[in-house]
């Protein structure tokens, strides 16, 4: 019979226990598909940086058009000061582009699908852009919570609310990307087991929703790598030109 | 009537799996803080290497490749600029050349022209001359025999009268008194036989 939808999310060891001090860090099959992803995107873009060639190959394409694309995005939406920032969010939007794009695959792990996995990463951009807006501009970077052009009267209440969407952040990001994986595949498989239940007969409907499904998933996995990566360019201009 | 049993059919499904779920179901695995520490060490792991990997050898090779293609497509437009620009120069001496040339065929052929003229000048000169020398001989020639013309013609007459008179009368005429009379005619009527 059709299983949990949310058993596909079970995290399990793979091989002996891992134990350092009171941490139990063994490998698991969530541990087995960041190395994938990873082992994966370093093994497509050193394939395609490999050669020199000015009429690039396949594969040279890909890497070459994945790095403007994401040159792009960074220069546009944080200027030229983010350059030094380039391979930090590049990384970022490939692993996670990677890790959606492999959760696609039956009967694999989504590593995003897990809260712990991207709080940590949008803790660790929050953390960042802390730090960077308060090196480049001292306790000038408190100016971020004091909007210009509002009300004295308002300003208490808007310095507050400020605050708060400040440190709200780090989760709404990663609860975002977990939210949208986890929704999507237990949708996927909550249809999934539909057809099962209604067999030859009545199964063609939620397989034909599972086919587009399918899709949809496809381009959320793209779409929330892209809103990942353009939120933490987002906060990064931000941190690194002052608007406000 | 087909469609409706079919969405019944899927309504129905929906408790029917939802009790197949309930049996095994034990909440969300991502709220399970088992793994927490392991995913979060093997995040670290994997995407420090990552990071590390990506922008200290695979991110510069990258940009190199794109600096060095857009470096070599401007250095071959530049090329083919100066080309361009070579060529130009070359069309507008080789103008330059035509236009020289067509002015220089142009003057010689001038030049040509006036000797010619000058030539046939000179020479239809010498001719004119020449025609005009003669023509005035032959005027001369002609007033010469002109003035002549009356004298001998006179004498003429006087000699045929003399005969004349001779045959017809049988007698010696005088031939001062028939000059006379040949003068006196003449001096009228010269005017109608020589037109001077």
């Amino acid at each position: 019979m059709a299983a949990n939808p949310m058993s596909q999310f079970d995290v399990y060891r793979i091989g002996p226990e891992i134990k350092v001090g009171a941490f139990d860090i063994s490998f698991t099959n969530a541990s087995l598909f960041m190395i994938l992803s990873t082992v994966s995107i370093l093994l497509i873009f050193n394939l395609g940086s490999k050669k020199n060639s000015i009429l690039p190959n396949k594969i040279q394409l890909l890497a070459e058009l994945s790095y403007t694309f994401v040159s792009k995005m960074i220069s546009d939406t944080a200027g030229s000061k983010a350059k030094p920032y380039f391979a930090f969010i590049f990384s970022l939007f490939m692993f996670v582009l990677f890790c959606n794009m492999f959760g696609m695959i039956p009967y694999t792990f989504t590593v995003t699908s897990h809260i712990i996995v991207t709080f940590v990463l949008a803790a660790f951009i929050f953390i960042g852009v802390t730090v960077i807006g308060f090196i480049k501009h001292g306790f000038g970077y408190l100016k971020l919570f004091v909007p210009s052009g509002v009300p004295a009267v308002l300003l208490p209440l808007i310095v507050v609310i400020e605050i708060i969407s400040y440190l709200s952040r780090p989760i709404s990001l990663s609860v975002r990307l977990f939210a949208n994986m986890m929704a999507g595949h237990t949708m996927m498989k909550v249809f999934g087991g539909f057809v099962i239940s209604l067999g030859i007969v009545g199964g063609w409907l939620p397989l034909s929703f599972s086919v587009a499904l399918t899709g949809l998933e496809i381009l959320v996995a793209f779409l929330q790598a892209y809103v990942f990566a353009i939120l933490t360019c987002i906060y990064l201009n931000d941190a690194l030109n002052l608007h406000h | 009537m087909v469609k409706k049993i079919y969405f019944q059919s899927i309504f129905f499904s929906f408790f029917f799996i939802k009790e197949a779920f309930a049996a095994e179901s034990g909440g969300m695995p991502q709220l399970n803080p088992e793994f927490w520490v392991s995913q979060i060490f093997w995040l670290i792991l994997t995407f420090g290497i990552m990071y590390l990997v990506l922008s200290k050898l695979i991110l510069p090779k990258i940009s190199n490749n794109l600096e060095s293609r857009k470096s070599q497509i401007l250095e071959n437009i530049e090329a083919a600029e100066k080309q361009r620009e070579d060529s130009d120069a070359k069309l507008k001496e080789y103008d330059e050349i035509i236009s020289k040339s067509k002015l220089e065929a142009n003057s010689i052929f001038n030049q040509a022209r006036e000797k010619a003229l000058k030539d046939i000048n000179a020479k239809k000169e010498v001719l004119d001359k020449q025609i005009d020398n003669e023509i005035a001989e032959a005027e001369k020639e002609i007033d010469a025999l002109r003035k002549n013309a009356p004298d001998k013609i006179n004498k003429i007459a006087i000699e045929t009268s003399s005969e004349l008179l001779q045959k017809l009368i049988g007698a010696e005429v005088n031939n001062s008194s028939i000059s006379a009379i040949v003068d006196d005619l003449s001096k009228r009527n010269g005017d109608k036989y020589y037109g001077n």
